[in-house]
């Protein structure tokens, strides 16, 4: 178990440094650095004019130098502007220059700072993602039991009645991307079409506080979606084991129908489900973004939006680890408890 | 002139849609009377669920090829007095015409830009998931069938790509900025040749010991592959046939770009599935070469998932595209597509919910259609 650990932890660093390689080359392109240039210095600047601007301030370096000082491992790059005063990655504003750390990347904590919202991007970050995790939250507990409880239903009587109309409402559910579930709520519950208005179509409120009016809808609309996809695979999985040798041993041995889908095949039906909820967050990511702007929840969906739109780098580069993070990590919870949850693995 | 009531709207679109109707009418008289013939697909007339998925896909697949015929207006003819205007409401200055679902926030006719949307929707997606299996099946087989050293480093590349959230891919990969520099042809080019290695080696592998069918199959290969290759990766068609906008292209290579991984690693476990099976060791000991026994041997027997998969793909590539133009990426400002239109009309939804609301409906029909349909053609294959 700990070489299998450390083997699976070394693949995951590995690819956090590639794709973070490879969001760092997309977004230090030399057609988005122009636009860079020119968003922060002015729009007439011409191509000699921007040039010299990103020299000045680092930005033509090549790419793994670049890349070294933005992680931390080469030092940090510091030059002169035209008017003389230095300037660098490392230099914050109103420090002398002297007391400058060398080092200054992602390993120090210094993820740079947003050229949009002028504030540092770790800060942002954090307090993004923070309201993100709320809408998560709320999503998860909407959808787990719900999914497990739909899938475990129409699983324990393979091609019953209620199989096959449960089964139809979970395909219905994963044909129904986010930005159509969203805009069908919306006009449900709250326009004036309709006439229910049970529900707010914005959540900006719900930044402050979280109330049933303004937070419902985007969980449904969120929770929707990934329910289908996990209440299948826990139907199928379900389906399964109920035709396992150990269970017709039960049911011949007179144990009750509810008794045996609750103490003999819930717990081994869970293995394949667990794997799936966990591996959906990548999934889950497009979904926040989309239902964070639909609703206007300003969250990390949102963030990572503004960032990509505003071609804010250093944000878009905080925004990717984050989202790298998250689902490698995700990863690696779904191996982990694949190999603990399954006793056949464990054992070998 | 009075604005029509909801009878008189859907009478009226029913009257738009005949072609599509009897379209589908023909189809589906045709499919049923020859079902016994038709194997797998013939099965599909067994179900309920089957025959659902498939009429709603045909609804959307003659809706594109007719909407010439479909559209009342044309998709982009901006009306000033019928702006947010409700459904079924008169035009003003032709006699009998109506915006049957009424106009969006420009004052352009609702449905026929929810007919025309279908057409953009069903160019791109099932050809991307087409390109999508080809790349996932010629690198799947050999990954899966010979292991190895080969096999690390292509599913080491593959989970990578799959780390990726797909939205971030698609903001950093679907922009002007990116077109400037050339990425999306490079990618292009990348892409669309393994069509052509796979076409080339599915000939070579059969007619290897028979030249006389193999090399005329062959130049037709490449003559035909590389005639589209040059223009669709690279708009150089000398003959103009073959052609892709670049705004097309990006999108294309990019959905073709996130579907492949996951291909790829569908082919890869069921070949190492079925390689343990006697078929592929008789053929082995027959001396048949790696590359028939993975094109000839395994991969017609691993069909039943990779028709379902294909149908369930061709769906989440098209709620793909729905993301993409929500979020107005590779798409102009004017275009019909179902994202963009939904995008567009869920600005004003809570006063006038009309404009957003067709275009998310079609959507979800045409998912929907498709996973039906490959949960039906699942349900026929195992009863094999």
């Amino acid at each position: 178990m700990g070489l299998f650990l450390l083997r699976r932890f070394g693949v995951m660093v590995l690819t956090a440094l590639c794709l973070t390689l490879v969001v760092f080359f997309m977004t230090n392109l030399y057609p988005n650095l122009e636009k860079l240039a020119k968003q922060q210095g002015n729009f007439r600047m011409s191509d000699k004019d921007v040039s010299q601007w990103l020299d000045a301030r680092g930005y033509l370096q090549s790419t793994p130098v670049k890349y070294g000082q933005w992680l931390g491992v080469l030092p940090g790059y510091i030059g002169t502007l035209p008017d003389g005063k230095p300037t660098g990655r490392c230099l914050k504003p109103g420090t002398d220059p002297a007391d400058a750390p060398t080092f200054c990347g992602v390993i120090q904590g210094d993820w740079g700072d947003s050229t949009v919202f002028k504030e540092p991007v770790l800060d942002l970050v954090i307090r993004r993602l923070s309201l993100t995790g709320v809408l998560m939250f709320w999503t998860l507990l909407a959808t787990i039991p719900m999914a497990l409880l739909v899938g475990v239903l129409a699983g324990m009587r393979e091609g019953s009645k209620l199989d096959r109309s449960l089964s139809t409402f979970s395909i219905a559910t994963t044909a129904t991307p986010e930005y159509v579930s969203g805009v069908i709520f919306i006009v449900i519950f709250s326009s004036s079409l309709v006439g229910l208005k049970w529900f707010k179509g914005s959540a900006a409120s719900a930044m402050e506080g979280v109330t049933f009016e303004n937070f419902t809808l985007p969980v449904m609309t969120m929770a929707l979606y990934s329910m289908g996809y996990i209440a299948r695979m826990t139907r199928a999985s379900m389906a399964e084991v109920m035709s396992a040798q150990y269970i017709r041993t039960a049911r011949l041995k007179g144990v009750s129908f509810p008794s045996i889908v609750l103490k003999h095949a819930f717990r081994n039906a869970m293995i394949a489900p667990f794997t799936v909820i966990m591996l959906q967050f990548p999934y889950l990511l497009t979904g926040v973004v989309i239902v964070e702007i639909l609703f206007n929840y300003k969250g990390f969906g949102w963030l990572l939006v503004q960032a990509a739109g505003n071609n804010d780098i250093d944000l878009l580069l905080g925004c990717s680890v984050v989202a790298v993070f998250v689902v490698l990590v995700t990863q690696l919870i779904s191996d982990i408890g694949y190999v603990y949850l399954n006793p056949r693995i464990r054992v070998k | 002139m009075e604005p029509l009531g909801w009878g008189g709207i859907f009478a009226a679109m029913f009257v738009q849609f005949i072609p599509v109707w009897i379209g589908m009418i023909i189809v589906f008289v045709l499919s049923y009377m020859y079902r016994g013939r038709l194997s797998l697909y013939g099965k599909l007339f067994n179900t309920i669920i089957g025959q659902i998925g498939l009429g709603l896909v045909l609804f959307w697949v003659f809706t594109a090829l007719f909407a010439d015929w479909i559209i009342l207006f044309d998709p982009l003819e901006q009306v000033a007095g019928l702006k947010n205007k409700k459904p079924g409401v008169p035009h003003p200055d032709l006699e009998g015409m109506y915006y049957l679902l009424g106009g969006d926030n420009l004052g352009r006719d609702v449905f026929s830009r929810m007919v025309a949307g279908s057409q953009t929707v069903l160019a791109i997606a099932p050809f991307a998931t087409l390109f999508a299996f080809m790349v996932g099946i010629t690198l799947g087989l050999p990954a899966g069938f010979l292991g190895g050293r080969m096999d690390t480093v292509l599913s080491f590349l593959a989970n990578l790509v799959l780390a990726f959230p797909v939205i971030l891919l698609f903001y950093l990969l679907v922009t002007p900025e990116i077109r400037v520099t050339g990425i999306p042809t490079v990618l292009a080019a990348f892409l669309f040749l393994f069509p052509i290695i796979f076409a080339w080696v599915l000939f070579y592998s059969r007619y290897e010991t028979r030249p006389d069918v193999m090399y005329p199959l062959l130049a037709g290969t490449v003559i035909i592959g590389f005639w589209a290759y040059s223009g669709l990766a690279f708009n150089a068609d000398p003959l103009g046939v073959w052609s892709m906008d670049p705004n097309r292209l990006n999108i294309f290579v990019s959905v073709v770009f996130v579907n492949s991984p996951t291909v790829f690693r569908i082919v890869r476990g069921i070949t190492m599935d079925i390689k343990t099976r006697d078929y592929v060791a008789a053929g082995q000991t027959r001396g048949e070469g790696p590359f028939y026994i993975m094109l000839w041997e395994i991969l017609p027997n691993a069909r039943g998932p990779l028709i379902v998969d294909f149908c369930l793909r061709i769906g989440y590539t098209t709620i793909l595209l729905g993301t993409l133009g929500f979020f107005g990426l590779g798409v102009s400002p004017e275009s019909a597509d179902w994202g963009s239109t939904i995008n567009e009309g869920r600005k004003l939804l809570s006063i006038y919910p009309h404009p957003a609301l067709p275009p998310a409906l079609a959507l979800m029909s045409l998912v929907l259609g498709l996973n039906l349909l490959a949960d039906a053609l699942r349900e026929q294959s195992l009863k094999d």
